[in-house]
């Protein structure tokens, strides 16, 4: 049966690729630094659950040091001339669609074709979406090399010259969520809690809804993570004065409050993932465009949540 | 109560306001946090591994599909789709937004989560032909306009999934609210969780389709001004 560690296994693999490739490339300007970052990324994703997690750490913070001190750059990148391309263009047509398409296409009828056959146990039902999306790219890739009759190292070339467009954003993600998790280790959640239940005294329900929404939005701006403050706030504020001073409905509340921390997670650079890889990812110049872009409806819609809230909860 | 863990959320503050580098904000804000929670150093480093370690799918969505999306546009991809694009009579950049914000948040809510995504939609097909299209309803676009359009087409990706998949009864925030309320004895049913995000949902598409629809004519208004003042100021003579 297929499961996550296969997956790390692939991934693994291919930063391992981007690796060799990079430490291969002579007129790189960051050569060993960029491949040290991409084989200690790849130990992690490969032997990782075998080595002691000390261990694990002291390369997380090598790899932060490697990657916040300038040491992931772009390497010289040959494309294909004009004519080669045009000459692609006129070749592929729509058909350079096909590949990009496969990769929700193929996910899509994998997550479908294994959930209503349970009985295969080909997939670890766990993590179906995931493990599909895996597969689904394996299969999107030998379609891509075929029709661009390509190999699969201009494959590799390829991937480490969009993770050098992408540079050190690629691993804020992964860093955000793993401070998440040290910051519920370190009890700041509890910290929370306890400081709102003290100094905080809202008789009016209207009041109590707006601090409950605006704490949900607040916290998942400082965490990056709605998941995160749900747990904190609705601890802190929803529980004792929303369901049991008001009687608000439990499933309405955590429904609204939720999405009030969505609407936080919209205004954060901390939300890595979602506001500044993109921003790597489409070049551009203003590190916070996508949050600008964001703001107006993240802002109108948590109004729209609190004026929600206060008339379906109770 | 231990309140100096506290002081990790004032460095990630700080560290965002002063702009430093993200990633050692973010590494300095976790050492700062385990040693003010009394960690010893090897136990710091522990506790930042297994976190590390039990976090890593979140780089596997981005990474799995960049070989194929880099060996796509390496043949034209992009220019593909704004050639695709030019041929749809009637488009403009709100309406192809719009449609894709439909699109994105229908799937979400559906559980398909994953039809959609920076890398592999974004990038290579979305922003392309909502910029083409700027392009061909204001020629001769200021980059600022361009890098604004390209920026909206991230959000909107953004705000489809998020206010779509929390509709799906099976996603994580739903299991995570009804367990975590359980544990706190207080039930709840799942479906209703997610039927009461609904009424946000069809809000967080109205507001967007709205803001979407009034970025033609921000646009317009913004060319006009812009070419107005490069009128008013001609750029001096090249000597």
């Amino acid at each position: 049966m297929l499961t996550l560690t296969h997956l790390y296994w692939l991934v693994g693999a291919i930063m391992t690729l981007v690796a060799v490739l990079t430490l291969l490339d002579q007129a790189h300007p960051r050569r060993f630094r960029s491949g040290l970052f991409w084989l200690c990324y790849a130990t992690i994703f490969i032997v990782g659950d075998w080595l002691p997690t000390a261990v694990v750490g002291a390369l997380v913070i090598g790899m932060a040091l490697l990657a916040g001190l300038g040491g992931l750059a772009a390497g010289p990148y040959q494309p294909l001339s004009e004519a080669q391309q045009q000459h692609s263009l006129q070749r592929l047509g729509k058909k350079l669609f096909i590949p990009a398409l496969a990769i929700p296409g193929f996910t899509l009828v994998l997550v479908l074709m294994m959930g209503q056959m349970p009985g295969l146990h080909w997939f670890d039902p766990k993590n179906l979406t995931l493990l599909s999306l895996g597969v689904a790219c394996i299969l999107a890739f030998a379609i891509a090399c075929y029709l661009t009759r390509e190999s699969p190292r201009q494959g590799g070339l390829e991937a480490k010259r969009l993770l050098e467009a992408i540079g050190w954003a690629f691993l804020l993600p992964h860093l955000l969520a793993t401070l998440g998790l040290l910051f519920n280790q370190a009890g700041v959640g509890q910290i929370i809690a306890t400081l709102s239940n003290d100094y905080l005294q809202l008789d009016s329900r209207l009041a109590a809804v707006a601090a409950y929404a605006l704490a949900m939005a607040g916290f998942t701006v400082i965490m990056g993570n709605a998941f995160a403050a749900f747990p904190v706030i609705t601890a802190g504020l929803g529980i004792p004065l929303l369901i049991m001073q008001h009687n608000a409905n439990p499933a309405v509340m955590a429904a609204i409050g939720m999405f009030c921390g969505y609407c936080g997670t919209l205004l954060t650079p901390m939300a890595a993932n979602f506001n500044i890889v993109p921003v790597a990812l489409l070049g551009l110049k203003d590190q916070h465009a996508v949050i600008k872009a964001q703001a107006p409806t993240a802002l109108l819609l948590l109004l729209v949540n609190i004026v929600l809230l206060d008339q379906l909860a109770f | 109560m231990n309140y100096w863990p506290l002081l990790g959320i004032a460095v990630v503050i700080i560290g965002f306001v002063l702009r430093f580098n993200a990633v050692l904000v973010v590494i300095c804000a976790g050492i700062v946090t385990g040693l003010c929670a009394w960690m010893p150093p090897l136990q710091l480093l522990s506790a930042l591994g297994e976190s590390f370690l039990k976090t890593r799918t979140l780089p596997v969505i981005l990474l799995l599909p960049l070989a194929i999306i880099g060996l796509l546009e390496r043949h034209g991809l992009k220019q593909q789709a704004q050639r695709f694009i030019a041929g749809v009579k009637g488009a403009t950049v709100g309406r192809l937004l719009s449609i894709y914000l439909l699109a994105r948040e229908g799937s979400a809510a559906l559980g398909l989560t994953s039809l959609g995504g920076h890398p592999q939609m974004v990038r290579p097909l979305v922003a392309p032909m909502a910029e083409a299209l700027a392009e061909r309803q204001h020629p001769g676009l200021s980059q600022t306009l361009r890098d604004k359009v390209k920026a909206m087409a991230a959000a909107t990706d953004n705000i489809g999934l998020f206010f779509g998949e929390d509709v799906f009864v099976a996603f994580g925030a739903i299991v995570l609210m009804h367990t975590f309320l359980r544990e706190s004895g207080i039930e709840t049913d799942p479906m209703h969780i997610a039927l009461w995000g609904i009424p946000t949902a069809i809000a967080a598409f109205l507001i967007h389709a709205v803001r979407l629809h009034r970025l033609d004519h921000v646009l317009a208004a913004e060319q006009a001004r812009l070419s107005q003042s490069v009128q008013r100021n001609p750029e001096p003579p090249a000597c």
